[in-house]
């Protein structure tokens, strides 16, 4: 048997590493400053670049794909080579990914800011960066497969199980929320509409979760925990069962982000049920990790990896059985639209994955580096620090999550509500968005800490670019399917593996499609409801670039409290001409769905203008540069025939005098606002705006309103 | 309302019931996957991402 040397690409991992912490500490800073923005709006300095409904994604989509994002991959490139005695098979493809990936968040950092974003949640990214990120996680997979495929160890450790998983879900995930026609370089429709695209925005949301945040992690988990405790994984068994349940189940699940709103009732029961079952697979998980320490609790004490590995497993298994809790309709109607959402994604994002990404590289560096950490004594401080940034981020979440949501339900003895202005449940949690950005502060300083000791521990060693290594060359032996075999010959063939897990993961994501896109009655038509007129699209598109969706729902669930405050609830034929779909999933401010003729257009200017102006104490910012930049115009002919394109049913021909229209529309609005003392011109964009404000609910506010179901 | 739904796809009932048996099915076979697997396997398994440091004397591990 021939030994084979080889070098490890630990240059690559290095890279990675450094792209982590860096964008780590942009991603959380922008979180810091949106968190003060909620009580302290002003902090958007008056520029439209850093108003909180522009930079909220960049938050989300920094922290998700550019730091969890380099932290996957680092560890993959780590991990993979060694469990695979394998280099990558392409050093191009892993430059190429690199810099790719790179490139792809710096377009993000300033596509966003600048109001282009298709408004789908952690989708954001218009069209020509979804085609760049499909290239370079392509690029990825093929890289990560050839590796395996090329391998000298015979089996497939259940780390890399993970990772294939990853990649193969997030690839369907991506390609299939991101359909979208263009309409300029910059912008373009979602096909799917209303109901429908809510659902696969959140089938693809809430598996942004499973297969990013958590299926990878889990991979790096599997790996990184026993190296650090050095002793192997609690049961192996257990992490077969793991794999395999978690991939199945997960995908069901993205339903539970649209309990009590216009989806078919039976796709929100769907959802509810795999939410439960998911606390099976995820708590397993969670065992095996801390499981694994089993007898070594001693090296925890003094051991600062250990401890940031231990909360990051406690954190993943608090987030996996909150999640499931939150999917139970009934708490569901207390927790959705409010912080309580927030405080769960942070058990996760802040515990589960910032703390595994400590653990990791707090082990990793040193070993790069050839050399010893810089400071213990800082870690464990940074490990404090971190903690209690946590709690001091989650509790004040949670409590303002109910609070808020207990005040919008609150009825008086005679029947009214309790609380008519929003307002007033605003106001009523400021002290806890102020404890939560000091939360937010206290894990950024740590996280700063972290990396003053990672750069002075890499000062003290050197880097081995290309670790040399051994290994026979491996030959496989063609061993047939034996009685109880059938999963090692499955790890054996990383291709036949794959596919399989590819069905698993298509199965429930094909239920959850197919009924909802084939039974054209899924979606019941309602005769008053009608397309959008070429202003209202227009002022929809500035709704949409401005990121109103962060803090403003469009959906009243069939509650009371919700009817009394807004008006009718919302039914799933109002949405059939939104593309994309408005619902949100959080009300910082109230909802909108039924806001057209709440007020007049003089109110909605002044708010708009400045929102204190109206509603004195509101925490909404001033979009003023709304009253003095003019319209676009020269899109809306394209804008028209895209959408009807997708099915929405202008007539034909009918871009040629759209614009003549929307003049005629905007020159109404105008002269009332005029009217009433306010010096404007039909061309600014806030006139847009308002027309589709005034547009909203009123299509069913028509009396006759008549549902055609057969 | 939601009954409209409901009622308007053609079998819905059998939904639910199809993923309980895929569900039930799957997860049985891998139970049962799980369990069969043979000790000395499982060990070699377990021990994989440890045995780096060994890995430059490596000696031809035949299994």
């Amino acid at each position: 048997m021939d030994v084979e040397k080889f070098y490890y690409d630990n240059q690559i991992v290095k890279q990675f590493i450094i792209a982590t912490v860096v964008f780590g500490i942009v991603g959380m800073l922008v979180g810091l400053i949106i968190a003060i923005q909620l009580y302290f709006p002003e902090l958007n300095l008056g520029l439209q670049y850093t108003t909180f409904g522009r930079i909220r994604p960049l938050h989300t989509n920094a922290v998700i794909f550019a730091f969890v994002g380099n932290m996957i991959f680092a560890g993959v490139y780590y991990s993979l080579q060694r469990l695979c005695k394998a280099r990558m098979w392409s050093d191009f493809l892993s430059k190429f990914h690199f810099w790719g990936w790179q490139l792809i968040i710096v377009a993000a950092a300033i596509s966003l800011p600048l109001g282009i974003t298709t408004s789908k949640e952690y989708a954001e990214l218009e069209w020509p960066i979804d085609i760049a990120i499909a290239i370079v996680w392509l690029a990825f997979g093929l890289n990560m497969m050839m590796t395996i495929i090329k391998r000298r160890e015979k089996h497939m450790y259940v780390a890399i199980w993970f990772y294939i998983a990853t990649f193969v879900t997030v690839t369907i995930l991506h390609v299939v929320n991101s359909i979208e026609v263009p309409v300029s370089f910059l912008k373009s429709y979602p096909v799917y509409a209303g109901v429908q695209d809510a659902l696969v925005q959140w089938w693809y949301g809430h598996n942004a979760v499973a297969f990013f945040l958590t299926t990878p992690y889990l991979g790096l988990m599997y790996y990184f925990l026993p190296k650090a405790a050095n002793r192997p994984i609690y049961s192996y068994r257990l992490s077969i069962l793991h794999f395999w349940a978690l991939i199945f189940i997960y995908i069901w699940a993205g339903p539970h982000h649209l309990l009590y709103s216009a989806l078919p009732d039976w796709a929100q029961s769907l959802g509810t049920v795999f939410s439960v079952m998911l606390i099976a697979p995820s708590w397993g998980g969670m065992l095996n990790g801390l499981l694994t320490l089993r007898g070594a609790w001693d090296k925890v004490r003094d051991n600062p990896i250990l401890k940031f590995m231990v909360v990051a497993v406690t954190a993943y298994g608090m987030a996996t059985f909150e999640g499931p809790m939150l999917s139970l309709k009934n708490v569901n109607a207390i927790s959705h639209f409010t912080d309580w959402t927030i405080a769960h994604v942070h058990v996760g994002a802040l515990g589960w994955n910032g703390f595994l990404t400590f653990g990791i590289l707090y082990w990793l560096v040193p070993k790069l580096w050839n050399t010893e950490l810089y400071s213990k004594k800082m870690a464990n401080l940074h490990f404090w620090l971190g903690t209690l940034g946590i709690v001091f981020y989650v509790i004040p979440m949670w409590t303002s999550g109910i609070t808020q949501s207990l005040m919008w339900k609150q009825f008086t003895p005679l029947g009214t509500l309790q609380y008519p202005n929003f307002l007033e449940t605003t106001l009523q949690i400021i002290p806890m968005y102020m404890m939560r950005s000091f939360g937010g502060l206290l894990y950024l300083s740590g996280v700063i800490l972290m990396v003053f000791n990672l750069v002075k521990t890499a000062k003290e060693g050197t880097l081995i670019k290309n670790e040399a290594a051994e290994a026979p060359s491996l030959i496989l032996d063609a061993d047939k399917i034996k009685k109880g075999m059938i999963h090692r010959w499955l790890e054996k063939r990383p291709v036949k593996f794959t596919l399989l897990s590819t069905i698993v993961i298509l199965i429930g994501g094909l239920v959850e499609f197919i009924p909802t896109f084939l039974v054209k009655s899924n979606i019941p038509t309602i005769a008053s409801v009608k397309p959008y007129t070429p202003l209202e699209l227009q002022g929809r598109d500035i709704y949409i670039r401005e990121g109103c969706v962060s803090c403003h729902s469009q959906l009243v669930r069939p509650f009371r409290s919700e009817t009394e405050r807004y008006g009718e609830y919302s039914k799933a034929g109002e949405f059939v001409y939104d593309h994309p779909f408005l619902w949100g999933s959080k009300r910082t401010g109230p909802d909108l769905a039924r806001e057209g003729g709440k007020y007049s257009n003089l109110w909605q200017y002044l708010h708009l203008e400045d929102p204190r102006s109206m509603s004195p104490g509101s925490i909404m910012p001033s979009f003023s540069w709304l009253t003095k930049q003019n319209l676009d115009t020269s899109t809306t002919a394209k804008k028209i025939s895209v959408m009807r394109s997708i099915g929405v049913p202008y007539e034909k021909d009918y871009e040629k005098f759209a614009n003549d229209d929307l003049m005629k529309q905007a020159k109404t609005i105008a002269d009332d606002l005029i009217k009433n003392g306010i010096d404007t011109d039909p061309n600014k964009e806030i006139i847009a705006l308002i027309a589709y404000l005034q547009r909203l609910g009123t299509d069913i506010k028509v009396n006759n309103f008549a549902e055609k179901n057969n | 309302m939601f009954n409209n739904y409901l009622t308007s796809i053609e079998g819905v009932s059998i939904y639910p019931v199809i993923s309980l048996v895929l569900f039930f099915v799957i997860f049985s076979v891998i139970v049962i996957w799980a369990l069969k697997l043979d000790k000395k396997y499982i060990n070699k398994m377990e021990s994989l991402p440890l045995e780096n440091k060994k890995n430059i004397e490596t000696k031809n591990e035949s299994n």
